[in-house]
């Protein structure tokens, strides 16, 4: 029954993929396959963090934040501030990981809905970009031009660029942290029911502060991809992208109320909006803004088909009970 | 808070039945406003030129309108404990309506617009109430398509008018006052007669409180739920109007934008609870005018605007201190009598753990 909502979501794709197939010539090709990872590595990076929070019974409303802020940060670090890219890297990492963690304590700590304090925190690393610089600032540096170039080529004219690789790795390795490890069984307790993992001696406060220093640590690595992807430095970059990952994450048959999800679900996810996108580009007389009316409509799809399996809607038609 | 619950059916609320869970937010507007004065010390100064107000206090209500709008609308859902992360999409949809229709007669153009903002509130309201959907989750779908809707609607421009009607409620005046303000000022005076000169307000935040003790008590829960996000839905195509018109033109990509957030911000700052179970205006509109003295006080310190976030973002986590239930408990077994958490303590309190 869990696995139901991912089983569609990916029968969607497949589908979706074999309809932009039979629509456009050229679609059903390892290059457009190989783009659509890349040119979504930022956003699987993102949802990847986001699936651990929301399973975890939580929201972090800052990674768009957090990844605009790390563009802006690592193009000052490496240019005018003469920090060799490795250095900036592992700084920015720090950095965001230390963020997510205080993030973390304050939900912790304090009580607070994870809501609030990451929106705090949204307007915290938001702001923090705007304070570094406003503009769009190219990054020239021999090590980005090295990580750009670095790439593997795929039969049939595809080609891999390290940052898909990247993400790839992040889905896998964190797939095993998720599914295969005691951290990862302790998120879903938390969010199956925070009062019954306590109870049951789960160390809920450090999992809680993990959770999310790992959610904005990904958003820092993500924005390190960013940043390689559009090799400048923007503070607006990332502006809504929060949205796209919590969507993807949803889409991917993770439940908001915490609890149910998986990452490979997530990652059908973020190729489901990539495939979108993509849509639009092939055809060329679609306008950006479909992207964002089909996405709310699948989204809509998706929580509607998950509250019937539920038997939410049944249940709350047949009883008086009360809304959500 | 408390004093609002309180308030009999009728009754006026004076002001010294509100103040003390109301004395932290009227100190920091206060404040604020002081703050104010110093970096700019005309800050109080209001003249009348061409029949109208003009002076940074008449920006501050002025500028201040749309959130107080939307969170007019927001404080009513968080009562439910609820929640509505559309009002931004849905501003940026009865924008678009109005600026499309700018041409026809002002009746037409109002009545579309907050019809197209009635309908996006029932939509949330029954994905919440019959579907039984978180409402977060609910409010997403909206906030995502919303935007992408209204960009359909003005074909992805920048859509102006000059339609005198609609422009009236960005640059005309009542008595010399913004219209934007006496919009405001007349949806606040309605709803608060309408939810606290009833018995409505009580029903509301019973919803929030418990819904199931609500139902077998006979409050129609459900009703009321798609009530609030309805109402929530128009006075977000209120400030869409409003802001719509302050540019003369509606912008379907930047109306609205990250407004929901403010809108939210400006209801938990007037210590509203996120869980529900009660509300007040008045305390909302504060909070909705703290934050707008805050961002045209940093305007007039003549600080770049790139601060305006890291303040908020300062004065949300003060906020979130001053009103941790944790925080509250350790505060009030330290020092027994005082009740109201001062934000000073609390910080220190908070670098604690």
């Amino acid at each position: 029954m869990s696995r139901l909502p991912v089983i569609v979501t990916t029968i969607v794709f497949l589908l979706g993929f074999a309809v932009c197939g039979l629509h456009f010539r050229h679609f059903a090709s390892t290059r457009v396959v190989a783009d659509l990872l890349t040119d979504n590595a930022y956003l699987g990076v993102l949802a990847v963090g986001m699936t651990f929070v929301i399973i975890s019974g939580g929201i972090d409303l800052s990674v768009g934040a957090v990844l605009g802020f790390t563009t802006v940060f690592l193009a000052l670090a490496i240019g005018p501030w003469g920090i060799p890219a490795p250095l900036a890297f592992v700084l920015v990492l720090a950095l965001s990981a230390g963020f997510g963690a205080a993030m973390g304590a304050l939900i912790q700590y304090l009580d607070m809905p994870p809501f609030i304090v990451t929106l705090a925190g949204l307007f915290l690393a938001r702001g923090g970009a705007f304070l570094l610089s406003t503009q769009s600032i190219p990054v020239n540096s021999p090590v980005y031009a090295a990580l750009v170039g670095f790439r593997l080529h795929i039969p049939s004219g595809g080609q891999i660029p390290l940052i898909t690789m990247v993400m790839l790795l992040v889905f896998v390795v964190c797939g095993v942290l998720l599914h295969f490890t005691r951290f990862g069984a302790n998120v879903y307790a938390l969010g199956g029911s925070r009062s019954s993992a306590t109870l049951m001696g789960i160390p809920v406060a450090r999992t809680t502060i993990r959770v999310y220093m790992l959610s904005s640590l990904l958003a820092g690595l993500s924005g390190i991809i960013f940043s390689l992807y559009t090799s400048s430095g923007y503070s607006l970059s990332g502006v809504g992208n929060e949205l796209d990952a919590i969507a993807a994450v949803v889409i991917g048959g993770t439940l908001l109320s915490g609890g149910v999800g998986t990452l490979f679900g997530s990652f059908v996810g973020v190729m489901i909006e990539g495939l979108i996108q993509t849509y639009i580009t092939f055809d060329g007389n679609l306008s950006s803004w479909w992207a964002k009316i089909v996405t709310g409509a699948l989204l809509f799809a998706f929580i509607a088909f998950q509250q019937i399996l539920s038997g939410g809607v049944l249940s709350s038609l047949r009883r008086t009970s009360a809304p959500a | 808070m408390s004093g609002a619950v309180h308030t009999a059916p009728g009754a006026t609320r004076r002001l010294p039945r509100i103040p003390r869970a109301a004395l932290p937010q009227i100190i920091a507007l206060v404040a604020i406003l002081a703050i104010d004065r110093a970096v700019s010390p005309g800050f109080f100064d209001i003249r009348m030129s061409g029949g109208r107000l003009f002076g940074s206090v008449i920006d501050v209500l002025n500028h201040g309108a749309p959130v107080a709008m939307l969170s007019l609308g927001m404080v009513l859902v968080i009562a439910t404990g609820g929640i509505d992360l559309s009002v931004g999409a849905v501003m940026a949809i009865s924008g678009a309506v109005a600026a499309t229709l700018a041409g026809e007669p002002l009746a037409i153009t109002i009545g579309a617009a907050l019809l197209i903002g009635l309908v996006c509130g029932i939509w949330n309201g029954i994905l919440v109430a019959f579907l039984r959907i978180q409402p977060i989750v609910a409010t997403l779908i909206l906030m995502v398509a919303g935007r992408g809707v209204a960009q359909l609607i003005t074909g992805g421009r920048i859509l102006t008018f000059s339609a005198p009607g609609l422009s009236w409620f960005g640059g005309g005046s009542v008595l010399g006052v913004p219209a934007a303000v006496v919009v405001t000022a007349g949806a606040i005076v309605v709803t608060g007669l309408l939810v606290r000169g009833t018995a409505l307000g009580l029903m509301v935040e019973a919803t929030g409180g418990n819904a199931r003790a609500s139902r077998l008590a006979g409050i129609e829960t459900r009703g009321m739920t798609v009530a609030v996000y309805a109402w929530s839905g128009v006075c977000a195509a209120v400030a869409g109007i409003l802001a719509a018109a302050d540019i003369l033109g509606a912008d379907a990509n930047n109306a609205g934008l990250y407004l929901e957030l403010d809108a939210i911000l400006a209801v938990v700052i007037g210590g509203t609870s996120l869980l529900g179970g009660r509300f007040s205006i008045g305390l909302a509109v504060v909070g909705a005018l703290i934050i707008q003295s805050m961002n045209t006080g940093i305007l007039l310190s003549g600080l770049p605007a790139e601060f305006n976030l890291v303040v908020k973002a300062v004065v949300v986590l003060a906020v979130l201190l001053a009103q941790a239930p944790r925080l509250r408990r350790v505060f009030a077994r330290s020092a027994a009598p005082p009740k109201a958490t001062e934000p000073a303590p609390a910080r220190q309190q908070g670098a604690q753990p």
